[in-house]
């Protein structure tokens, strides 16, 4: 059909089937951003609002002296992120990053399962000082101060 | 002392662009020919300054001369001397000279070599390429000077990043920032173009060699960076929609949309204004990939420089670059004439609908990448990844591959759906065939199963055009085309396969102990300390056997750097012709056991053999035009060398 069109018509269709393809392009850009964004959550985030079951998102807090325990096929490890006012237990298997230590700020990227656990399918911890996920660097700050503030009172 | 005389270089040549771009703007008047004269000359001289600035650096790096400050923050007398070199260019203000005197040196080699174009355009887009140059001159000696001198000399460098004392890391920067300097040619090509109304087919021509040099450097430059996360981050991944990722994939994907309609413009005299506005768009990218990586302003393994005062400074120039840009295409599009008219369905129109694809992708890619930026203005973390990018790009690319396997079938100006029916309904067969064995045979997710459908109907329409022809007499730059698009198709099978096949097993073994992941079997041998000049690691000896074969070694380690303090899992890999064992080695858990993650993926190396064979294409093809422009030149020389001895 195209063959009987003018050919100043045919330049016009394809002005038309461009700007079509880029607008939905950036329509369905916004859309799927609003739904696959993943979100920081604090564990005082978690316990107010909790993200849907299986929902990608991204945990930091610290992780809690004494919490942190292999399962015995020694990969798997169990521990609890808290950031002072609510703790949320993690799991994760595989092989943690070397600076990933009781005490020490931690980024889990994973999904809330329905008992409330978060599964972690990546943990991000301080890999050096010019290196660590950003939420971490704020909140480490934030941490020492609540720490501080715990063991004053 | 050569620090010194670095630093002098580098001032002369920003006072050489400065005259540059003066001598340019007054000599594009009438009666500026004075001037005009001056601007070649002064791109070369600025040239060789660069050149001296950088050699100047690279001497004191390789001496290790700790009263540099910039030595002493990224190097130390016991590093490697490749890496000694390589840590010029390995932190922020190194890298910004590279960037600055490969701009230079491309300058100069245009005001040297290049001849085609009406003088007054060459002026105008020598004076573009000053104007550019003279942003990042700027940035370089005020809040960047790469020679500033310590008060009191350090005892010791403080090292370089254990993560970036990596060979291929070593060349991976460079060969992106030789891509987007390309970019910054076709840019000042472009504006030049559009300054002097010279938007002609001879000027497609001059700019192409540049977007295809800057092509081929991004497609190396994001393969090898690809394979350079894969092995030394130790996640198995080869690519992760970081943001520094991005910053390469964007000014490719505008460079790979600006190559076609150039090709357009050059050969039809079509999609003028088009080809201009993705020469600025091009452009525009390079420089929103420097601004996200050097800002440090998005989280990121990449992002080492934190710094708000650079990021700024950079944004203004973004800005300057690309709104004058864009405010003088506004101000000049309605005075380019339409090109050449073509059917819908001509080859010109396929590459319209690949452009407009790319563009697409492009734009996905730019809003996911800062879409983080923009929530957090409203005080909402959020990080955009996979779940984001591959399903939606793939709404845009997968299509796209569709056109890609028919446009080069297709005729120029106009072509009729009866011509090209037999080869359409051949690659249709075979990816209906591929489609429906795979899914009966492996049962596997819906973007992978697309993925080899599509892998496989490009791999046959790729060579299609050969058919019927001369292999001899073909032009080497339908072997470009031929060879990028196949590799595309090997490219798209790797990915595909890799997603859909990849076995993956987590185990803590005991020495002794076997483990099994897809065909292999995994026996832990030993697992030993080992020391490197500046690292110490402990070694798993793993021995694997691929279905009951031949054993191999494989050693991957754990390694403790101490300058700086770091900890590091090296990866070892056994590469076989349909795909990788991956085995890395972790801490030791409780009983004596030691963490191993293994995994067998099959075909993942031919991600990167694909990446290779795009830019091998790239390379035919560049070599193809430059090889005609040079027989073309000769010609006119033999020409006019008769002319002149007839009148004598």
């Amino acid at each position: 059909m195209n063959a009987r069109l003018k050919p100043k018509h045919q330049r016009l269709v394809l002005l038309v089937i461009a700007l079509v393809i880029l607008i939905g392009a950036a329509l369905l850009a916004a859309w799927a951003l609003r739904n696959q964004a993943s979100y920081f959550y604090v564990p005082s985030d978690i316990a107010a609002d909790p993200p849907a079951p299986g929902q990608a998102v991204r945990l930091g807090g610290m992780v809690e002296e004494g919490s942190l325990k292999t399962r015995t096929d020694g990969v798997t490890v169990d521990f609890v992120v808290g950031d002072g006012k609510a703790r949320v237990p993690v799991t994760f298997a595989g092989i943690v990053p070397d600076l990933f230590v009781e005490g020490s700020g931690v980024v889990a990227e994973g999904s809330l399962r329905p008992d409330g656990t978060f599964a972690a399918t990546n943990l991000l911890a301080k890999h050096d000082e010019n290196y660590m996920p950003r939420e971490l660097a704020e909140m480490t700050e934030a941490q020492k101060r609540e720490t501080i503030s715990e063991t004053t009172e | 002392m050569i620090a010194e005389l670095g630093l002098a270089a580098l001032w002369l040549a920003a006072a050489l662009a400065g005259l540059q771009l003066l001598a340019g703007a007054v000599g594009m008047r009438e009666g500026g020919a004075a001037l005009a004269a001056l601007v070649r000359p002064a791109a070369i001289v600025q040239a060789l300054l660069c050149a001296i600035a950088f050699g100047a650096l690279l001497l004191v790096f390789a001496r290790t001369d700790l009263s540099v400050a910039l030595v002493a923050k990224n190097s130390h007398s016991a590093k490697p001397f490749i890496f000694k070199l390589a840590g010029a260019w390995g932190n922020h203000e190194g890298s910004m000279l590279l960037w600055v005197s490969v701009m230079a040196l491309a300058g100069g080699l245009i005001a040297f070599l290049e001849r085609r174009l009406p003088e007054r355009t060459m002026i105008a887009t020598l004076a573009a390429q000053a104007f550019v140059g003279l942003g990042f001159y700027a940035f370089l000696l005020i809040s960047s000077n790469p020679f500033e001198r310590l008060p009191e000399p350090a005892a010791e460098g403080m090292g370089l990043n254990p993560l970036l004392q990596d060979l291929g890391l070593a060349f991976h920067p460079p060969t992106l920032y030789f891509g987007y300097v390309g970019l910054s040619v076709a840019f000042s090509f472009a504006v030049g173009a559009l300054l002097t109304r010279q938007v002609t087919p001879e000027f497609a021509k001059v700019m192409r060699p540049w977007i295809l040099g800057a092509w081929i450097f991004l497609t190396l430059g994001i393969t090898a960076g690809s394979y350079w996360a894969y092995y030394e981050l130790g996640w198995g991944g080869w690519w992760f929609w970081d943001p520094v990722e991005n910053a390469s994939l964007m000014p490719w994907l505008a460079a790979t949309a600006l190559l076609h309609s150039a090709s357009v413009l050059a050969s039809r005299d079509a999609l003028r204004a088009w080809t201009i506005m993705l020469g600025v768009v091009a452009f525009s990218m390079s420089m929103i990939g420097t601004f996200l990586v050097r800002s440090g302003i998005l989280t990121s393994v990449h992002a080492f420089a934190v710094d708000p005062e650079r990021g700024t400074f950079i944004l203004v120039l973004l800005a300057l670059y690309i709104g004058g840009a864009l405010l003088l295409f506004a101000l000049r599009a309605s005075t380019i004439a339409e090109g050449e008219r073509f059917s819908v369905l001509s080859r010109e129109g396929a590459l319209v609908v690949n452009n407009v694809a790319l563009s697409a992708i492009l734009g996905i890619v730019l809003l996911g990448t800062l879409y983080p930026l923009l929530t957090e203005a409203f005080g909402v973390r959020v990080s955009v990844g996979p779940p984001y990018f591959n399903p939606v790009g793939a709404i845009f690319f997968l299509p796209m591959l569709v056109v890609l396997a028919v446009g080069p079938l297709l005729r120029w100006r106009r072509d009729s759906f009866q011509r090209i029916t037999a080869p359409v309904v051949a690659i249709a067969v075979v990816a209906l065939a591929v489609l429906a064995g795979v899914y009966f045979f492996a049962g596997i997710g819906l973007l992978p199963l697309l993925g080899m459908t599509l892998a496989a109907a490009v791999a046959v329409a790729s060579v299609l055009p050969l058919r019927g022809r001369s292999l001899r007499r073909l032009p080497l730059p339908v072997w470009g085309m031929v060879i990028a698009h196949f590799g595309v198709a090997v490219a798209l099978f790797g990915m595909a396969a890799d997603s859909a096949f990849t076995r993956e097993r987590l185990v803590a073994a005991r020495v002794g102990d076997t483990a099994e992941v897809g065909p292999w079997a995994i026996t832990l041998a030993a697992v030993d300390p080992v020391a490197g000049p500046n690292w110490t690691a402990l070694e798993a000896r793993l021995l694997a056997s691929y279905d009951g074969g031949a054993v191999t070694e494989l050693a991957p380690q754990a390694r403790s750097f101490w300058t700086p303090p770091m900890e590091t899992s090296e990866s070892a890999l056994r590469t076989r012709w349909n795909g990788q064992l991956y085995t890395v080695v972790g801490g030791e858990a409780e009983g004596g056991r030691w963490q191993l993650r293994l995994w067998w993926k099959p075909f993942v190396t031919w991600i990167w053999y694909g990446g290779v064979l795009i830019a091998l294409g790239g390379f035919l093809a560049l070599i193809g035009r430059l090889s005609g422009d040079l027989r073309r030149r000769s010609a006119q020389a033999q020409i006019a060398l008769r002319r002149g001895t007839a009148l004598a």
